[in-house]
């Protein structure tokens, strides 16, 4: 509800939402005692090209709305569209991003940054060369014949992420992607991540328990409460673009951080 | 960066030999210096026992009455009922059959069992009271209902190397990671896609874990049916020479054995770092 009354990045994007989510709601269990609400009554929308980071503490529910999203759970009430159409089961329009890499240990990193094109059935001589330069982008071009255990934690990262981008979808789903990462791997991916996106123009839907990574990456950040899942506040982050790492130190980017963790804080802190 | 530090202070003080300097032959193949010399030592208390103590010919052959038997046993063509090649082939024959029986039946219903969990719960309990039967008991059965040739043989060798195959197999299925399943998920990939480019391949460290059991397992379930009755085969042989109180041709026969049983686990060991070469390093990052 609050997501509409908050403008997208650009304006020339602003007319279609790629993703409209109205009362979703999700319980697990049978309908008995047992039941575990963990997400309830959401509402958002995400615009096309959008960065939103959903931030919230362990066992809120990010995970269960990214895997909703995904296509890969069902969700019990409410409804999703994606890009105009009601989202039943995985969609082509959209690609994961797993916490750990999830790269197959037989296959070489070129091989498993074309799983999806098998799996999707596609010609995968179309897609050799656009696997290629994804891989020079993020700088694994020399490791393209090398296998994963070859590599280091990030970089493996950088081949998940190849691997969603070569089918080219419109969504991209990142599920703490970095949160095994070490800190300053992780300020590099962050960086990184801002390069590919700003090239791409992706929509991105990105979740993170740093309240810090959520703002220096995103366009808006919706915080979440914890059990059941619901929408704390939608915050709409007015950063000047490209950003650097000094922006971390400004302090709009200290009002923003201070917000959201009194949002976070005030069901049981945060730290 | 201050451990290396302390572990390089005592280089530079002591004249203790850097890191570069090539290693002893013992050190760098111990299994070409060291295993050997255990063998030549394990003969020498053989032979010093039998022909320096004297211990009873009946009760330890000689090493050179063995070594003789041996020799004469090989000396045979593959042809020959009288020599040990001849054996050797039916019961490698028999082994290797068995094994191929069981570890196809084992793995393919490790897969159906946790693919359809119906199937899974409703055949389970037969399956573990079956497991819990020592399997040699059936070895007599074996001859009733197929004499005293080679599908007894195989039969039991069959049974016996099923459970160790199932087993494993059942275990890598339930240990593939969810999120491999879950990334196969979300690219719309069909069951048979699924089925073949993640589950399989991620479950076959575990079926070899279980065809290294079972290939020596294997051989016991062919000799075992030798035992029992057979007109061929090392078991049948050692049975022959217990009977005959012929020592020196039995500790010959056990010996061939051993080499057999030793060769199955290095061929499967070959096979495992040529199919899942990529096992060993997972765990070093298979996840950051």
């Amino acid at each position: 509800m609050r997501a509409a009354t908050i403008s997208p990045r650009t304006s020339a994007d602003s007319a279609q939402p790629l993703i409209v989510a109205r009362g979703l709601s999700k319980t697990y269990g049978a309908a008995n005692a047992h039941q575990v609400t963990a997400l309830k009554n959401l509402d958002f929308k995400i615009y096309d090209g959008e960065f939103v980071s959903v931030v919230g503490q362990s066992g809120c529910g990010k995970s269960t709305l990214l895997k909703v999203l995904a296509g890969l759970l069902p969700y019990s009430a409410g409804s999703i569209e994606l890009n105009g159409k009601p989202l039943r089961g995985p969609s082509p329009e959209a690609a994961v991003v797993f916490q750990s890499p999830v790269l197959l240990p037989w296959r070489t990193v070129i091989e498993n940054v074309l799983l999806p094109i098998e799996f999707r059935k596609l010609p995968i001589v179309d897609y050799r060369k656009k696997a290629a330069d994804l891989l020079e982008l993020v700088g694994l071009e020399d490791f393209a014949k090398r296998y994963p255990f070859e590599l280091s934690g990030g970089m493996q990262q950088r081949a998940a992420i190849v691997r969603a981008l070569v089918q080219d979808p419109r969504l991209l789903l990142m599920d703490e992607p970095f949160g095994a990462l070490d800190a300053m791997t992780r300020e590099q991916m962050n960086l990184e991540l801002m390069r590919i996106w700003s090239g791409s123009r992706k929509t991105v839907f990105f979740i993170t328990h740093s309240i810090a990574e959520a703002i220096f990456l995103s366009d808006r950040v919706i915080a979440m409460t914890t059990r059941p899942g619901t929408i704390a506040d939608v915050i709409s982050i007015d950063l000047p673009r490209p950003r650097d790492l000094s922006i971390i130190n400004t302090d709009r980017f200290g009002r923003y951080a201070a917000h959201l963790h009194s949002l976070l804080d005030a069901q049981g802190g945060m730290f | 960066m201050t451990m290396r530090a302390a572990e390089s202070g005592p280089v530079e003080t002591a004249p203790v030999p850097s890191r570069e300097a090539p290693l002893s032959l013992v050190r760098r193949y111990p299994q070409f210096t060291i295993s050997p010399a255990i063998l030549v030592a394990l003969v020498a208390c053989w032979w010093l026992a039998t022909d320096v103590l004297g211990a009873p010919a009946y009760v330890v052959p000689a090493p050179e009455q063995v070594l003789r038997a041996l020799i004469n046993g090989l000396s045979r063509s593959p042809w020959d009922t009288g020599g040990y090649w001849y054996h050797t082939g039916v019961t490698v024959w028999e082994a290797l059959l068995g094994l191929a029986i069981g570890s196809v039946l084992g793995a393919v219903l490790g897969f159906a069992i946790c693919h359809w969990p119906i199937l899974g719960r409703s055949w389970y309990p037969y399956i573990v009271g079956f497991q819990s039967l020592p399997k040699v008991a059936l070895a007599p059965l074996m001859v009733v209902w197929f004499g005293f040739g080679l599908q007894g043989k195989v039969f039991i060798t069959a049974v016996i190397t099923f459970f160790p195959v199932l087993v494993n197999t059942m275990a890598g299925y339930q240990s593939v990671e969810p999120e491999r399943i879950e990334l196969a998920r979300s690219c719309n990939a069909s069951e048979w896609h699924l089925l073949s480019k993640i589950i399989l391949p991620s479950c076959l460290p575990f079926l070899f874990a279980g065809l290294g059991v079972a290939s020596v397992l294997a051989i016991l379930g062919a000799v075992v049916g030798e035992f029992v009755g057979a007109s061929a085969g090392l078991g049948m042989l050692l049975m022959q020479y217990d009977q005959q109180m012929e020592l020196a041709p039995m500790f010959a026969v056990i010996l061939l054995l051993a080499v057999i049983g030793f060769l199955m686990n290095y061929v499967m060991g070959m096979l495992e770092r040529r199919y899942c070469f990529w096992a060993q390093r997972v765990n070093a990052s298979g996840r950051p």
